[in-house]
């Protein structure tokens, strides 16, 4: 027997970890690729452009409504204020990436605890933690934020908690489908008959393996709250020392027809960071999906 | 699930919306009374035991939440600081707007989303089908008082033929019937094409992806085979059951209504449910906006049970109880 008795139709196939796998899918994916150079553009812009840029976007440093493109100092004019637009947007996005974030890491955590619990228990658990996430389910979000920003003072801590407490319900629902749907499989028996413990089962066997679609979801989760966050913003409820994109926009709400630069631009900026956020979601879900790796 | 166990957790549901509200108020920093005496402009201990007595907030906790519960089933939703007015009344006078200006937009992208939906699904892999996904991607990533801004530039500025703000034309004051409704529907204009570009995004996208699985399944392949016209097989066949994840969330949007279209009628100074919570917001307002939080909730909670009862509709599989 030599090597040359190999059946030689059978090609080489790389075997590679499954995120070495993911990775080569998500390549694949133009837009996906698009959304993440634009999102870490985007960070790296909020990161560095203030202090390069050095102009305190609280400071009046020219007349009302400068029109933008006329003096090379005022590159995108000035708002209502005279506050230079620039200076707002540069910084503008670090509140509006920070509380998207935040929001969406309360989201992931209040969701999956609620839902492995629910789900991987059963029983009375799963019908007074369901009964739960249907309450808050039931609480309209956007309402409901504005009443805890209202009755709390509106600092970055309440607006963060109040959109994750607004949010958690859909990741809730998804993460005790999952564990039903894994609960029954042989490996998690073959586990609880080796002595694993609840909590083993739960966060070392489980969880894991429900990872992927929850991925997914908590990328969706951060464009759904950096958007609430705008929302908030742009109705006066947020901190009001941290200037935000969506704060802009409300600030300037009075003036679109005089000033629609100062409203315009700030909302492209949201627009565009929700949109790469949800181009690499897109991304992430086809590439964590095993059913697209066969392609 | 029968209707009567579905009734009663709806029950179950508002008692606990209720508690959740009794508590909000009573977790919130500062003293209800001495809020209430700062908002009428200052007093004294005695001014404010007054206040205490007047609400009931000398009793104790459980006491208080039993009178709030019982005031709240008969529709009693406490005075408003800055209208001097019952909430109730004050939630009655906007509804209507609010309502009519969801409905609107809800209606449009029901129908439009669903047949872009059902096009683009009909050529996966054609340029419509893309248009159509691009268009539902951004559409979901624009903020939704952004694209309400963005028309009033265009239809205020570029080019001025809507009205960008209110509900009547303050020439046409005093005006009814004909020329009040055509008022209205002109001001209804701007505002219901935000919102519906906001829902059209997500119909047409649930709407593709629907009927993508649908149309994949066998018994759509066994109605072709009969040489069933195709318009039958599409919208007969294959449309009936895709809506259904089109209803849920129509359900839950339509009971989300108020909530969604806070930011829209604010853009547009719409005289809506959204436009009371905010200015009760600003002027600390917390009977008018813990009344509007509670009737909220509450048409959310009739919004899921009509849900359920029309899935029984469209579904006759689940009309037989479990």
């Amino acid at each position: 027997m030599t090597d040359q008795a190999l059946p030689p139709q059978a090609p080489l196939v790389p075997v590679l970890s499954p995120a070495h796998e993911a990775w080569r899918v998500f390549r694949g994916n133009k837009a996906a690729i698009w959304g993440l150079v634009v999102l870490l553009l985007i960070m790296l812009v909020m990161l560095c452009g203030p202090r390069l840029y050095g102009v305190d976007p609280f400071a009046i440093v020219a007349p009302p409504f400068s029109e933008p493109f006329q003096n090379p100092q005022l590159w995108l004019g000035s708002d209502y204020l005279g506050r230079d637009i620039l200076a707002g947007l540069l910084i503008g996005g670090r509140a509006t990436l920070l509380v998207g974030v935040s929001a969406a890491a309360i989201t992931v955590v209040i969701g999956i605890t609620v839902g492995a619990l629910a789900g991987y228990f059963g029983g009375w658990i799963d019908a007074w933690l369901s009964r739960l996430t249907e309450l808050f389910q039931v609480l309209p979000a956007l309402l409901f934020a504005m009443v805890l920003v209202t009755l709390f003072q509106p600092s970055l801590g309440v607006v963060i908690c109040a959109i994750g407490m607004v949010s958690w319900t859909s990741t809730a629902r998804l993460t005790r489908a999952e564990f039903i749907r894994l609960r029954s499989l042989e490996y998690v028996h073959a586990a609880r008959t080796m002595g694993a413990g609840d909590w083993h089962l739960i966060w070392r066997e489980i969880l894991p393996n429900a990872m992927a679609p929850l991925i997914v979801s908590a990328t969706l989760v951060v464009g759904v709250a950096i958007l609430f966050e705008a929302g908030l913003s742009f109705l006066g409820l947020s901190d009001p020392n941290v200037m935000s994109w969506g704060m802009m926009i409300g600030a300037n709400r009075r003036h679109i027809l005089e000033c629609w630069w100062a409203v315009t631009l700030p909302g492209a900026a949201i627009f565009l960071t929700v949109l790469s956020v949800s181009l690499v979601g897109d991304g992430l879900n086809d590439a964590l999906n095993p059913k697209m790796h066969l392609r | 699930m029968t209707i009567v166990r579905r009734l009663l957790v709806a029950l179950g549901l508002m008692v606990a919306v209720l508690a959740i509200n009794f508590t909000l108020i009573h977790a919130a920093p500062g003293d209800p009374a001495s809020v209430i005496a700062g908002e009428m402009g200052g007093g004294d201990q005695a001014v404010i035991d007054s206040i205490k007595k007047a609400y009931g907030l000398d009793k104790p906790l459980p006491e208080q939440f039993i009178a709030y519960l019982s005031k709240s089933v008969r529709g009693d939703l406490g005075m408003s600081y800055t209208y001097n007015k019952p909430v109730s009344s004050l939630i009655a006078e906007r509804i209507g707007p609010t309502i009519l200006l969801v409905m609107t937009a809800l209606l449009t992208a029901i129908i439009v989303g669903t047949l872009l939906g059902v096009l683009a699904s009909l050529k996966p892999k054609s340029l419509r089908s893309a248009v159509v996904t691009v268009f539902s991607l951004a559409g979901l990533a624009m903020p939704v008082f952004w694209t309400g801004i963005l028309l009033v530039i265009l239809f205020g500025k570029v080019w001025p033929v809507m009205p960008i703000a209110g509900m009547y034309d303050v020439r046409n004051y005093g005006a009814t019937g004909w020329a009040a409704a055509l008022d209205a529907l002109h001001h209804l204009v701007l505002p219901a094409l935000t919102l519906t570009l906001v829902y059209l995004a997500q119909y047409s996208r649930l709407a593709r992806a629907s009927m993508l699985e649908v149309l994949g399944s066998d018994y759509v392949r066994t109605a072709r085979a009969k040489g069933l016209h195709e318009a039958v097989v599409v919208f007969k066949h294959a449309l009936r059951n895709a809506l259904m994840p089109l209803v849920t969330v129509a359900g839950l949007q339509f009971g989300n209504l108020i909530s969604g279209a806070v930011l829209v009628e604010t853009v547009f100074s719409w005289p809506g449910l959204g436009t009371l919570a905010l200015d009760a917001i600003l002027g600390r307002d917390y009977p008018t906006l813990l009344g509007v939080l509670t009737f909220s909730s509450l048409f959310v909670i009739a919004a899921n049970l009509l849900t359920d009862v029309s899935y029984r509709w469209i579904d006759p599989r689940l009309r037989t109880t479990r």
